[in-house]
């Protein structure tokens, strides 16, 4: 299977991977609080993941690694 | 454990970057690791940080990296690079500093062709010191320096420093990018890919223009500057290869 | 004897800069040191280095902060309303802590001044000159030999103590033509491991820069930046004392001042009037040593200075006043002649003689 994977405390909550993603399948967590007080990015449905890395080119802080399965 | 698609470069320091969120440095930054792994170069480039968001960049890249006062990052290179012909050497700055405090280091480096690469972050805006008006901010942009939008008829307009450049004998390679979609984004990295090249082969002076964000100072969410970008910046800084030096000898 | 050249100041300094290792040099042309660029853009092709006319002094200097973050030797030169605009690029790389020349071939001012020589730059090259807490290692050559001499001192000691250095002259210096030996210059070899010339990933990566937001950290960079100029000020102060065994009155005066002295020593010294004189060659770290030493020896002291009174204030705090000072000086390119500084050293005579 296709794997995202978040360094979840560099995330800042910019939430352009989310609006990047053509499967809508990630969202930013609403009760999730990382190291730097924001609310991450998460994936919602891991199976649906098409492997693109359209979430990770358009991630400014390297938070996504992208496998593909 | 599937094949990796994506992943942090490693000419990318593993540090977090100090960048508000959203801002399209970030992306920026990783483009330019990705090029210099991808052309196996790290362990012979040396960058030149500028003033600006920008200025730590000197932290967050794996190659030897020297830190320039305001404007002056294109001369530093060029001692540089004179120095020792056989590193990669580029600067990485924004609009204030290159296109205003550094406009002859700029315009200079370009006329003699300098071999470095160039990378200039056009967000229209002075993002560290707070968000004031850039020497390309928008006609009727408001910014904390032009709080009633900025007039033309008092203090001018935007300056296109790929328009202006390419009318030089100089420089190889000019090009405007954008980094508001995937799409662009790639464009991106090949445009700057291929100013690293150029300079490994020689072929002179490289300037990649970003057109980017800066969410915070612009009082927008990082989705909605990316709008804001494509809307009103794109129609005034137009995408595209401003020269070509190599290509056009080439009949491309 | 080493076989000697006729040489102009100027030229001396640029050839001297040259067997001192020197091979990249940036510049802008200002009268009167242009000589020294005319001579690098001749002489740099011909042996493999560089020679850049910048577009700008600012420029120029921030070239030179590229050549020198890599570990080799750069020098620039401009004079006065020059040295101004570089003053950025020299806070930086003081800042930075990156050795590299600046001649200062100086002229009158303030503003564009004139072309004549002068020394009113002495407190902008003691003090620093630009932002922030900093010196510069100041060397300041009376004949076209010194400028030899002391072009290749500097670059020495400014890679010693990873500082910048500047070579202070004066118009009257850089045109003036004497027989000099070019011979003899030795280039130490100093730790470079700080310099930039890539990883080859294989080791972490060298960063330049002056920049900390943390003040403790900036704190602990600037005293351990005054550690070493502790040092410098305890090891490489120069001076040369004249006539100074007997002497009831000290001169003071450094470059083309100090030649102009000694006329008006020797015929104060045909009129019986016991005077001396102590050159100041490093005008930081000043000679402050000797200064002292001759208050408790000396009646009184005169000052001879292309300004309006400069490296008195320096006299006054190294003899911690102790002695009654007179000042013979010119400004605006005109140079004090023996007559005026025989009268200053005879009215310190009768003066010291008071007390």
């Amino acid at each position: 299977m296709n794997k995202v994977t978040f360094n979840t405390d560099l995330c800042k909550g910019c939430g352009l991977c989310v609006a990047a993603c053509p499967k809508k399948i990630l969202r930013m967590s609403e009760t999730v609080i990382n190291a730097k007080g924001h609310h991450p990015a998460e994936m919602v449905d891991q199976s649906q993941c098409i492997a693109c890395a359209f979430c990770a080119t358009m991630c400014p802080d390297c938070v996504i690694t992208v496998e593909r399965g | 454990m599937g094949e990796i698609v994506f992943q942090k470069p490693k000419s990318l320091c593993d540090v977090p970057l100090h960048y508000c969120p959203g801002c399209t440095h970030g992306i920026v930054h990783r483009l330019v690791a990705e090029a210099i792994d991808e052309l196996g170069i790290e362990g012979k480039t040396i960058g030149v940080a500028s003033v600006g968001c920008s200025v730590f960049t000197y932290n967050y890249f794996e190659c030897d990296m020297v830190q320039a006062a305001h404007g002056r990052a294109p001369a530093v290179a060029t001692g540089v690079k004179r120095s020792d012909p056989s590193k990669i050497v580029f600067t990485y700055q924004g609009d204030g500093d290159l296109a205003s405090i550094g406009t002859a280091e700029t315009v200079h480096s370009a006329a003699r062709n300098e071999n470095i690469t160039i990378i200039f972050i056009n967000n229209a805006i002075y993002g560290m010191t707070g968000g004031q008006m850039a020497p390309t901010s928008l006609p009727g942009q408001v910014t904390q320096t032009s709080p009633y939008g900025r007039d033309v008829n008092t203090v001018g307009y935007p300056v296109r420093i790929c328009e202006m450049l390419s009318q030089l004998e100089g420089p190889s390679y000019l090009e405007r990018v954008a980094v508001n979609n995937v799409k662009n984004v790639k464009a991106a990295k090949k445009a700057i890919k291929k100013a690293f090249q150029n300079q490994v082969e020689g072929k002179g002076f490289s300037l990649i223009e970003v057109v980017s964000t800066c969410p915070t100072n612009w009082g927008k969410t990082p989705e909605k500057a990316m709008e804001w970008l494509e809307e009103n910046m794109l129609p005034y800084y137009p995408l595209g290869v401003y020269k070509d030096k190599y290509a056009d000898k080439e009949g491309k | 004897m080493a076989d000697k050249v006729l040489m102009k100041g100027n030229e001396a300094i640029a050839e001297a800069a040259i067997m001192a290792g020197c091979r990249f040099y940036f510049g802008y042309p200002i009268t009167p040191q242009t000589e020294v660029a005319a001579y690098m853009a001749k002489r740099m092709p011909k042996i493999g280095g560089t020679f850049l006319q910048a577009e700008s002094e600012i420029a120029a200097i921030n070239m030179c902060i590229g050549v020198a973050s890599t570990g080799k030797r750069v020098m620039t030169s401009s004079s006065s309303p020059g040295i101004s605009l570089k003053e950025e690029g020299i806070s930086y790389m003081a800042g930075c802590d990156l050795p590299a020349l600046i001649v200062n071939v100086e002229r009158g001012g303030p503003g564009l001044g004139g072309i004549q020589p002068s020394q009113s730059d002495y407190f902008q090259a003691t003090r620093g000159g630009g932002h922030g807490d900093y010196h510069l290692f100041v060397v300041a050559p009376a004949s076209v030999q010194e400028m030899v001499s002391l072009t290749a001192h500097a670059f020495n000691v400014a890679e010693k103590y990873r500082v910048p250095a500047m070579l202070l002259a004066d118009g009257t210096l850089g045109q003036m033509m004497e027989p000099v030996s070019i011979e003899g210059i030795t280039v130490e070899d100093h730790d470079k491991s700080w310099a930039l010339t890539g990883t080859n990933c294989e080791r972490k990566h060298n960063i330049i820069n002056s920049l900390s937001l943390l003040p403790e950290e900036l704190e602990q960079w600037n005293i351990e930046r005054y550690k070493r100029y502790a040092t410098i000020e305890e090891n490489e102060p120069m001076w040369e004392e004249y006539m100074m065994d007997d002497a009831d009155v000290c001169v003071v005066a450094f470059g083309i001042a100090s030649r102009v002295s000694r006329n008006a020593i020797k015929a104060a010294r045909a009129q019986g009037v016991k005077v001396g004189m102590i050159r100041p060659i490093t005008l930081w770290p000043f000679p402050k040593k000797p200064l002292l030493a001759a208050a408790d020896k000396v009646k009184s002291f005169v000052t001879v200075e292309l300004n309006m009174g400069q490296m008195v204030e320096d006299v006054e705090l190294a003899t911690r006043c102790k002695r009654p000072i007179l000042m013979a000086n010119r400004v605006g390119g005109c140079i004090p002649t023996p007559e005026q500084v025989l009268e200053q050293i005879l009215a310190a005579n009768k003066l010291g003689g008071e007390q």
